[in-house]
């Protein structure tokens, strides 16, 4: 075996070993911390799967899409009706009846959350034929457009999506497991993806549609790959986030959800993974704590009341500095590797 | 179809089409120049009516003068974010620049649920506003009748800057082409700055009359007419003032007859402009007057 091969399997382990690790440390997690710490990991790791999954038709193939809530939406409340049993949505549509396949199916999480992905999808590759005929900020309001006709759908037809009352307890299936189960796939998935040659393609055109199309890269093709993959994997998260909540209604999936998204893809570096990783955990970190300023605080005799809504003040800052001065964000396109590690550390270099 | 409800509604699509009209104008101009979307266009139209707010119910000033001074502070408003999101990322990829007013959107609302709480407040209607005539069998509210006119007049002022002044003709020059006009010794970024102004004032404009009409505001309340105005501004062509009037007050009209008409489909009402938005892009990218420069 040659130096490098050795090197690339140890590489290999390393990865692998990492994730054993993870998981162990999520065992750990799972019998000792509260209820809270354990809830924002979930959070964690269901934006882990969204930023990585919209990096990915934002940073890689470099079609700006604002439309991830509408995926999140079609995969929520695809794995949610799919999940409740037939009592619980007769009890819950009260205004209109629920119409008739959904009302007798109930399927266990994982087939559920894998349906709510599909149909994610199949939206994808639905709006694919018209979005992608635009290009630019046309698109991202194209896809705007279609998040909001989603979110408006979703609160007029009452015999699906039970209308503007949502859907109400649902069981809380997301645990430590599935969210970061999901997450670590998503991003295996992904990042196997980008080092293929369709993630070349998909790179070749967001520098230049123009050549590479001419270099005889099917450039609709590639963004609709692009564009149905992201679509999967927000669907699933959109599916782990409804079982996490327990509440879904059309109000949550607005463009609220995607500012978050987008926030985290800038600010981890548009078109690194790594980036979206660290990004997606820091952003879910920083609004918790930034929680304590929007509660009413005593410091001493001085009594300092809370300012409900500065959390996404600091947030919307940060974008727009970001965008000012370090319009690389944390990562810019770099990415992890463990030979990159290796060198930090300064170890298992050759010596001599 | 009785004849005398199909005027009143499109009357009052009229009205609603021509305030799409004034704020879909401010969308227009600065992209028609600087080819960036403002996101915060529909924000900038909230604060203006909080400025207003501010003038008529708690400084207790009379409500015209405090119309004019939101006006003016809106647009310095206008110039304030330019120079202060926007300048600094001119040279950047369009998609950051487009990050960025995204940013100063998101941070206009959440500054004005910080700043005015989240409660709506109820909006000063003046008296002559709050009148309903009756015009053989049409009930004509007199705030519909004053909106378009309004409308109208400032249209006219909007032309006469482009059309009748040098800074008008700078604008239009800068829309053409900015290197060149850079070269003539015209100071860009000034009249990048007054483009920003005139349209912020004309959003302004657009917002009071707007909350006169509801009568409330609230920190979100620009997203929606922020959003379909834009809309208005891509179906007229996007870059082209006579086409933003034309996208807007179709869009007015159609959204209200639509929901008069087929009032099933009133529940849709807010989708329906992004789908005819998808229609126009598909069939017709360049919008309905096709694309132009300011003019």
């Amino acid at each position: 075996m040659s130096e490098r091969h050795r090197r690339e399997w140890i590489y290999k382990l390393c990865t692998y070993g990492a994730i054993v690790g993870l998981f162990a440390f999520f065992l750990q997690v799972q019998n000792q911390a509260d209820e809270y710490q354990i809830r924002i990991l979930n959070v964690s790791a269901v934006f882990v799967t969204l930023a990585v999954s919209y990096n990915l038709i934002n940073g890689v193939a470099g079609q700006f899409s604002l439309g991830p809530n509408a995926f999140m939406a079609v995969g929520a409340y695809t794995t949610a009706l799919l999940t409740l049993s037939p009592a619980e949505k007769e009890l819950s549509f009260i205004i209109e009846p629920i119409i008739w396949p959904l009302s007798v199916l109930h399927l266990p999480f994982l087939p559920s959350l894998l349906i709510g992905g599909a149909f994610a999808a199949l939206l994808g590759f639905i709006m694919a034929f018209p979005v992608f005929r635009v290009r630019g900020d046309y698109l991202a309001i194209v896809t705007l457009g279609f998040g909001e006709v989603i979110r408006v759908v979703a609160n007029n037809v009452q015999s699906i999506t039970n209308g503007p009352l949502g859907l109400k307890g649902l069981s809380e299936y997301t645990n430590l497991w599935w969210s970061w189960g999901v997450a670590v796939f998503t991003v295996f998935c992904v990042t196997r993806l980008v080092k293929s040659s369709f993630g070349r393609a998909m790179q070749a055109i967001r520098e230049d549609e123009v050549a590479a199309a001419a270099m005889g890269i099917n450039v609709f093709r590639h963004k609709m790959l692009a564009f149905v993959v992201h679509a999967f994997f927000a669907g699933m998260a959109g599916g782990l986030m409804a079982h996490l909540i327990t509440t879904i209604s059309p109000t949550l999936f607005s463009f609220f959800l995607t500012f978050n998204l987008l926030v985290i893809i800038v600010i981890g570096g548009l078109g690194s993974m790594t980036g979206s990783i660290i990004a997606a955990i820091i952003i879910t970190h920083a609004g918790e704590w930034l929680r304590a300023v929007e509660e009413p605080m005593a410091i001493g005799p001085f009594n300092i009341p809370g300012i409900p809504g500065m959390r996404m003040v600091v947030f919307s800052i940060m974008l727009i500095l970001v965008m000012i001065f370090a319009r690389q964000g944390l990562m810019g396109r770099r990415e992890f590797s463990w030979k990159w590690f290796c060198g930090f550390l300064k170890i298992g270099k050759r010596r001599g | 179809m009785d004849l005398s409800l199909f005027l009143q509604q499109l009357l009052n699509g009229i009205s609603l089409g021509s305030l799409y009209a004034l704020i879909a104008i401010g969308y227009t101009m600065v992209y028609g120049i600087i080819r960036l979307i403002n996101f915060a266009h529909g924000d900038i139209l909230m604060v203006s009516t909080y400025f207003a707010y501010f003038g008529i119910s708690v400084y207790a000033l009379p409500w015209w003068l405090s119309v004019v001074m939101a006006i003016l502070l809106t647009a310095l408003l206008g110039i304030l974010i330019d120079l202060g999101a926007y300048r600094p990322v001119r040279h950047a990829p369009r998609i950051s620049a487009l990050i960025t007013a995204i940013g100063v959107s998101f941070l206009l609302e959440n500054l004005g649920l910080v700043v005015f709480g989240g409660r709506p407040k109820a909006f000063y209607r003046p008296d002559f506003l709050d009148k309903t005539y009756e015009l053989g069998g049409v009930r004509v509210f007199s705030l519909s009748i004053w909106v378009p006119l309004v409308t109208a007049l400032l249209l006219a002022l909007v032309f006469l800057l482009l059309y009748r002044t040098r800074v008008g003709a700078a604008m239009r020059a800068v829309a053409k082409d900015m290197e060149m006009v850079q070269l003539m010794g015209i100071d860009v970024n000034r009249v990048i700055s007054l483009t920003f102004a005139v349209g912020s004032a004309l959003a302004a404009a657009g917002g009071i009359m707007w909350a006169m009409k509801y009568p409330q505001i609230n920190p979100l309340m620009g997203i929606i007419p922020g959003l379909k105005a834009f809309v208005a501004a891509v179906i007229g062509g996007i870059g082209n003032i006579h086409g933003a009037v034309l996208g807007g007050l179709l869009l007015g009209i159609t959204e209200i007859l639509l929901v008069a008409f087929l009032p099933s489909l009133a529940g849709y009402r807010d989708a329906f402009a992004f789908i005819l938005l998808i229609l126009i892009l598909l069939f017709r990218p360049t919008g309905l007057a096709g694309k132009d420069t300011i003019g």
